[in-house]
Order: structure tokens, then C-alpha cells, then sequence
């Protein structure tokens, strides 16, 4: 089973279906079946939050469901959490 | 082989409705002790308080009698006793529910009082109730149903899960000519160009991009910070959402991938035909289903991801769920359990299939998670302050 799903592979961000452990090395499957890249987790996620797939840098767009989900506003690395405290909404 | 007929109420105007309530609706808040009095008295009826009624204006009062009138006309009402202070409007809600051709009857509280008033629309309760209870459900299509969506406490197993669950039912209901509806204006916010490639025609396209521009623009002029408190609430956040954009594309998940939505509809309009309507509605839950309530729905199906328990008088609510922590600590208000999505061991069609098979239980008189808790939200909206 993944541990992770991405709704489109252009996804830069997965969604944890597990609590997934840091050090843990995660891999994950778009909701067709396919399989998304793998990435070592650096801090715990719990179950429905999400993991980077990759490096961010403030003013990079997160991308979910294959569209803009907001901006990056603290450097993320690859398989860390992304939450309210490194990405924000662009709207209000 | 899936069977889709149920046995239903079909009303004098044509609508089907799965529920028979005979409901006792008070005009203002000042007439909820008078209705509340009688359905105490007159078993087999229910009351329907809320706050407002008074000195009400414009597009407010036009909502407000537009939800009152059609709560009243909704086809899990049979019949409805409609109790006011003065005669006027009271005389104004029951015509309009009178036009679906059931059974209403109106009572002022001037120039009786409360006791004399009750004893009046008691009667005539007891009369109601007794020719309710006579009324027999007859074979129907699950696609005569006018159904409704909208998603509460949504976290990020929505968007995988509950709503793309409830979108694969959208699509099977739109492609045999159900009306349904879905709405939640604010909270398309980062997925606004999505839904209007949705539009079946330029002019519903417009219509739609009009009304979410005029509500994300009152958005901006009433907010004091990036509301980073209310949308995403606390509960989204707890659950994994991050920013409404993100809360926006699980949302629209449950609009399905193939319907193409016909129209605009007005908050508690009546929807005029077939085919898939959005409806311009405030987010929070027991709002949009009064709403929803009152433009004629007779079902809605309501995802939630961290467990928001809201239900509805006379609009039985199912409440699906992915999030197997929910599923496991809030049970009692989960109808469907479709979790199974999240680990591979379901998929999206038979999570479709299970939860049309819940909706035709659910029509035949299944009682919902929400109607054996008693949650009774009847909360109708209000646009500004009274005169």
C-alpha cells in the first residue's frame, strides 16, 4: 500500500493516507493507479496532511489536483511537511 | 444489477419527496412559542423556530419569504400551518405554499393571543397530521429526485475521497435527468475557473462569474485578516488543508467530471428544470441546507472530512465520510464509510454504487444518522440588518 496519494503526477505535494514517520522512505500512487515518485520523509506527517516531493523556495506556487494551491513563504525541503506555516493562500 | 426505484411521496405538483412532515412554521421569532406549543400538542408534526421575521427589507425580506414559502412547498412537507404575529404576511407565506396545491392553513397571534391561537392551529393540525398519515408512498425513480451537495468540515480526504464520491453519483443523476445542485459560493475560491468551463452555456458561465465575483468581493470589503480563522476553519487546518484554494478544488470534486451545470440559481430559488444548478450559498452548513431545503430539495448528500454533524428538519442529510479517524471516532454520524478509496481497497465506482444504494434506502424511509441524532438546523439567511 502507498503512503501517500497525488491527485494528478504533476502534483508537487503529496497526501499522507498513513501517520508516515520522519526518516521513513514513502511512496505514493496518483488516485488512476499510477505510481508517483518516492521521497524520504524529514519530519512526521500525520494522515491527511501533505509531504513535499520536492524543494521549495519562498514565492514558489505549490501545486495540488494539478493546479496553483498558494505560495511558498519559507524554504521547504523534499519530504517535509507543508502546512500553514510555509504555504499560504494567494487570494485573500 | 442496481435497483433504482424507491417508493416516495409524489405531491400534488409533481415533486417526489421521501419525507411526509407536517410542519408547523412560525413567521417571526416572536410566533416560535405559539408553533413549538402546538407541535408539543399535535403528535406527528414539527416545529420550525428560527430568529428572524421582523422588520426585514429588500433582497432580505425577498429571501426571507422565498425560504419560508419554500420550505413550506418542499415535497417532504404533505401539509404545513404557517403561525404569525400580524395576519399580512402570514396570509403571504401560505398563499405561496398553497400554489403546490397541499394543504396550508394560517393563524395570527393579533387580536387572540398565544392560548387562543394554539387552540385554533392545533385543531387544524390534528386535521392535517390525520390526513398525512393517509397519504401512500408510491413507486418512484431515484432520478426524480431534486438532490443537493454540499461538503462541511472538509480536510483533505474530501478531496480524494467523499466528494469525488458523491461527484460520481452527480454525473449518474445529471446523465438521467435529475435535478441537483451545488453551490458554496465563497468556497470555489482558487477553483472559480474551473467550475465555469463547467457552464453549459456562455450566459451561465457569466451568470456564475458574476455572482462569485460579488461575493469574493464582499469578502474583501468585510475582512479584517487573511481569514486565516474561518476559511480554512480550524477543523480544515486540523485536518491538513492549508489555503482555501486547496479547500476550493477538493470541493468541486463533487460536481462530477461530466455535468455541465445549466444555470444560476438565487439563494432558496426554486430550481425551474432538470440538469445540474448552482446555487449561490454561504459556506456554513445549516445555511445551505435551509437554503437548499427551501428551493425543493428533497435529499442531499454531504461529505465531511474531520465529522461536521449538522442535519436538517425536513432534508434528510447523508453524511459520507473517507477519513477512516473520523469513521472511527464519530461513527454515529457517518451514514457511508468510503475510506476504502484512501488504501486502494474501494474504488470510485463502487463507492458510487454504494452510496446510490444508500440514497434509495434512505428515500424509502431510512432514517439518516442526522434525523435519529435530532439535528434539526433550520437557519434561515439573513443579508443585513433590519429596518
Amino acid at each position: 500500500m502507498s503512503e501517500f496519494l497525488v491527485h494528478d503526477l504533476k502534483d508537487t505535494v503529496g497526501v499522507a493516507v498513513v501517520d508516515i514517520r520522519a526518516g521513513q522512505t514513502v511512496s505514493g500512487r496518483a488516485l488512476d493507479g499510477k505510481e508517483a515518485r518516492g521521497v524520504k520523509a524529514l519530519e512526521n506527517i500525520p494522515l491527511g496532511h501533505k509531504i513535499a516531493l520536492r524543494d521549495f523556495q519562498p514565492g514558489d506556487t505549490v501545486i495540488k489536483y494539478g493546479e496553483d494551491i498558494g505560495r511558498v513563504v519559507q524554504p521547504i525541503r523534499a519530504g517535509q511537511h507543508v502546512h500553514v506555516h510555509n504555504l499560504k493562500t494567494k487570494r485573500w | 444489477m442496481e435497483d433504482h426505484t424507491f417508493q416516495g411521496f409524489r405531491r400534488a405538483n409533481g415533486a417526489v419527496g421521501i419525507r411526509n412532515h407536517v410542519v408547523i412554521l412560525p413567521v417571526d421569532d416572536i410566533s416560535n412559542a405559539a408553533a413549538e406549543s402546538v407541535a408539543r400538542i399535535i403528535q406527528g408534526t414539527l416545529a420550525l423556530p428560527h430568529a428572524y421575521g421582523r422588520l426585514q427589507f429588500g433582497e432580505d425580506l425577498e429571501l426571507f419569504f422565498r425560504t419560508l414559502i419554500g420550505t413550506g412547498a418542499n415535497p417532504n412537507v404533505a401539509a404545513a400551518v404557517v403561525i404569525g404575529i400580524e395576519p399580512g404576511w402570514t396570509e403571504q407565506i401560505v398563499n405561496g405554499i398553497a400554489q403546490t396545491g397541499k394543504p396550508v392553513a394560517g393563524f395570527a397571534i393579533e387580536r387572540h393571543g398565544d392560548l387562543k391561537t394554539i387552540e385554533a392551529a392545533a385543531r387544524k393540525a390534528m386535521e392535517l397530521a390525520q390526513w398525512a398519515s393517509e397519504q401512500q408512498r408510491e413507486t418512484c425513480r431515484l432520478e426524480e429526485l431534486y438532490v443537493s451537495t454540499k461538503c462541511g468540515e472538509s480536510d483533505t480526504t474530501t478531496g480524494l475521497a467523499s466528494c469525488p464520491t458523491v461527484g460520481n453519483v452527480f454525473d449518474w443523476l445529471v446523465e438521467r435527468g435529475a435535478t441537483t445542485s451545488f453551490g458554496e459560493t465563497s468556497e470555489l475560491t482558487g477553483g472559480e475557473h474551473l467550475v465555469k468551463q463547467r457552464a453549459a452555456t456562455p450566459e451561465a458561465a457569466e451568470a456564475f462569474m458574476r455572482t462569485w465575483t460579488a461575493y469574493d468581493e464582499f469578502i474583501k470589503r468585510h475582512k479584517t485578516n487573511d481569514l486565516s480563522e474561518s476559511q480554512p476553519t480550524k477543523g480544515n487546518i486540523r485536518g491538513g488543508l492549508t489555503t482555501i484554494e486547496e479547500k476550493a478544488l477538493g470541493n468541486i470534486q463533487k460536481i462530477g467530471k461530466k455535468a455541465k451545470f445549466v444555470g444560476v440559481l438565487k439563494p432558496a430559488e426554486a430550481a425551474p428544470g432538470k440538469g445540474l444548478w448552482f446555487m449561490d450559498t454561504s459556506s456554513a452548513a445549516a445555511e445551505a441546507l435551509t437554503l437548499w431545503a427551501a428551493s425543493g430539495a428533497a435529499l442531499h448528500l454531504f461529505p465531511t472530512g474531520q465529522g461536521n454533524v449538522v442535519g436538517h428538519p425536513i432534508l434528510p442529510v447523508i453524511k459520507l465520510s473517507g477519513n477512516p479517524l473520523t469513521c472511527a471516532t464519530m461513527s454515529e454520524h457517518i451514514d457511508l464509510d468510503v475510506s476504502g478509496i484512501l488504501t486502494g481497497d474501494l474504488t470510485l465506482e463502487a463507492a458510487g454504487a454504494k452510496l446510490r444504494e444508500l440514497m434509495v434506502r434512505t428515500a424509502n424511509g431510512r432514517l439518516t444518522a442526522a434525523e435519529v441524532l435530532g439535528h434539526r438546523e433550520f437557519v434561515p439567511t439573513k443579508l443585513y440588518r433590519s429596518a
